[in-house]
């Protein structure tokens, strides 16, 4: 996994409310057996129209936005659990996604990938469509370290959570497996001494 | 301490805690299907890690198989390359699969439980969000990624922080025709699509007390859906009555042995809950949503409200339905009774009760598909086969079908189909496809009359 630390980048705003993973990757492109190419099919039915030409009412496919972070109205990653959604965004280049509420198995899928989901305030989130709506070149903070987000032409700044495990593995770019691996004596002890199934 | 159900599972499954962040959970039972799957077993290849316990695998293929000739090559070559890779993974690994044509093959939610894989107190994961299902046996069960599932794969356990408790109590008599199904749409209209998040939820009361097997599992099913990470009951005679005799249940003195285990495994009377709500079972009437996520759903006689937020007007356009609207007499040509939620045999009962002896609406494409093979073997020797058949219903062979659409179970755009699963998001059964969610109740009943209707004063 790559390291991630900081970033400071222009974002896309995506103001739609409870953002689920169909939509994010729909169900028909789920038949691939590897994680490679997902990100041509990110939001495919919100980005290309029946005819296949790109929609240009959808943000994704406006030339003003760009940029590695994705501000998206509350319970983004609502449900089925399909980590497809987690490599679609990271493969069409996003590090970064700003919500006021992610939903639970998404959150970990991300952060599994790499992927931060940030959850800010509702206030903060506000604050954050209007800088990027007034200014498309609007230039988001990013610290990991300090966990702080901040809009760089005002300066205003929230504080934001992370698991300190998931930091760490985030700073430094390791995973779960390599963890849990690590703790194999643990887990043949606790096999041999709890109730099995 | 008083602790609760879901206390006493999780507490006797942590190998160790981490300082300031999770639990190592020990998972009992990894339940596998083609779509989440191959990916993870990708990633232990590279990494040139051995899987540690194939012995506590089971897998099935449902996800992404034909409903039709399922003994004939599937013609999808993405979808069979899927299942093919599913069959040489679980070969070279050493996991039991039970593939398409296999008595018991089935959707994962339906054969596992069915087979008596699904046991009360167990730690049970599945790469596919309603794995909340199996938490009706008093069980901690939920859905995972796919990396997770390669990390279960490594080493049988999870890194998880431990949810929230929450505690939703059902009380009193539920009214004639009124379904388990309505039951959990109505508490999520209630509670909203985010109620649960960070949660895990105990649903408790005689309401879920009285309700069969199948019915406390349509329950447990949806609790994904108002954002919990899971569900669970309280497992009891009716629980352990059902596990009892089947295939990998324990049996004879082991059976009673883990009865006897099982038996302690409820809430302490005043241990704590972080939320609670209670509800009145007479409150609820049959239920249907009538926008694109399941919190959007209204009794079948009340209208469409008023004053909605902006992406509930975007959900009310893709729909085609207008704020303050009743949809009693809308046309629907498309019904579909299936999906993990509603595809067990007493669901196929329920409907075929109300159809036998009519005839679906000359408009209407009714499809009917079983969530196992068990089941489709059960609906032919309950004689529930010709029912369907002769009131012009189309029964297919098992799998997820138009759930998902993955294959070709798929609802037109612009179309409505009132389905017995449990996602109304858009697109969900097929590009552009507008969905309604109900029970198989109604949805028979919306099959007959080719409208929706309140089928209500039709039952005995
Ligand atoms: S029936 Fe639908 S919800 Fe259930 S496992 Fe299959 S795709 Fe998922």
């Amino acid at each position: 996994m790559e390291k991630f630390i900081s970033l400071t980048d222009t974002a896309v705003p995506l103001e739609i409310e409870n953002i689920d993973t169909d939509q994010i990757i729909p169900a028909r492109f789920l038949k691939a057996t590897d994680k490679a190419g997902f990100g041509e099919n990110l939001f495919r039915d919100w980005r290309f129209n029946k005819e296949g030409n790109p929609n240009p009412d959808f943000n994704l496919n406006n030339k003003k936005y760009a940029g590695s972070i994705l501000v998206a109205g509350d319970n983004f990653g609502c449900g089925s659990s399909r980590e497809h959604a987690a490599w679609a965004l990271k493969a069409y280049g996003f590090k970064v996604i700003v919500s006021s509420y992610f939903a639970d198995i998404f959150k970990g899928n991300s952060l599994n990938n790499g992927l931060l989901p940030l959850q800010v305030s509702p206030e903060f989130l506000e604050k954050l469509f209007i800088a990027i709506n007034s200014d498309a070149s609007e230039k988001i903070h990013i610290d990991l370290e300090n966990q702080l987000i901040k809009i760089t032409s005002t300066g205003e700044s929230e504080k934001f959570d992370i698991d300190p495990y998931k930091k760490n593995c985030m700073l430094n770019g390791y995973d779960d497996i390599d963890f849990l691996v690590s703790r194999k004596e643990a887990i043949q002890k606790f096999e041999d001494t709890k109730l099995q199934f | 301490m008083k602790r609760t159900l879901f206390d006493k599972i999780w507490d006797a499954h942590v190998v160790e805690t981490i300082t300031a962040g999770p639990d190592i959970l020990y998972i009992d039972k990894h339940l596998i299907h083609e779509v989440t799957s191959p990916q993870a077993f990708n990633e232990l290849r590279e990494r040139n890690i051995p899987i540690l316990r194939p012995d506590k695998i089971v897998a099935t293929a449902d996800h992404n198989t034909p409903t039709e000739n399922q003994h004939l090559p599937i013609k999808d070559l993405l979808s069979r390359n899927q299942l093919k890779q599913l069959s040489t993974n679980c070969e070279e690994n050493n996991i039991t699969l039970y593939g398409l044509g296999h008595p018991y093959n089935g959707i994962v939610h339906v054969m596992a439980p069915e087979l008596g894989i699904t046991q009360p107190g167990m730690t049970i994961v599945c790469g596919d969000s309603h794995t909340s299902t199996h938490g009706a046996f008093g069980t901690i069960a939920f859905g995972i990624g796919t990396s997770q599932v390669a990390q279960v794969f490594a080493s049988q356990c999870l890194l998880v922080e431990k949810p929230k408790k929450l505690r939703v109590n059902v009380n009193g008599k539920l009214k004639n025709g009124v379904l388990p199904k309505d039951v959990i749409l109505y508490l999520i209209s209630k509670l909203g699509t985010n109620s649960g998040t960070g949660y895990f939820c105990e649903y408790a009361g005689n309401v879920f007390e009285e309700m069969s097997m199948e019915g406390r599992m349509t329950v447990c099913n949806m609790s994904i859906e108002m954002g919990a990470r899971g569900g669970l009951i309280a497992p009891d005679e009716t629980t352990f009555s059902y596990v009892e005799g089947r295939e990998f249940a324990p049996k004879g003195v082991e059976f009673e042995k883990m009865k006897a285990y099982w038996k302690n495994l409820k809430t302490d009377e005043g241990a704590e809950f972080d939320k609670e709500y209670s509800f009145s079972a007479e409150d609820i009437e049959p239920m249907i949503t009538y926008g694109t996520n399941p919190g959007m759903g209204i009794k079948l006689t009340e209208a469409i409200p008023l004053n909605q937020g902006n992406s509930d007007k975007k959900a009310l356009e893709y729909m085609g339905f207008t704020e303050g609207e009743s949809l009693i007499d809308k046309p629907i040509n498309y019904i579909f009774i299936g999906s993990c939620t509603n595809s067990r045999i007493e669901d196929f009962r329920t409907a075929a009760s109300y159809i036998k002896g009519k005839q679906k609406a000359a408009n209407v494409n009714a499809l009917i598909v079983p969530g196992s093979r068990q089941v489709a073997e059960q609906i032919k020797a309950e004689g529930l086969q010709s029912i369907f058949e002769e009131a012009g219903f189309s029964l297919r062979q098992p799998g997820c079908s138009a759930c998902l659409a993955m294959n070709d179970d798929k609802i037109p755009a612009g179309e409505y189909c009132v389905s017995t699963s449990n996602r109304n998001f858009e697109g969900r059964q097929g590009q552009g496809s507008r969905t309604l969610l109900a029970s198989p109740l109604t949805a028979a009943a919306t099959a007959i009359a080719g409208k929706i209707t309140n089928f209500t004063h039709n039952l005995n």
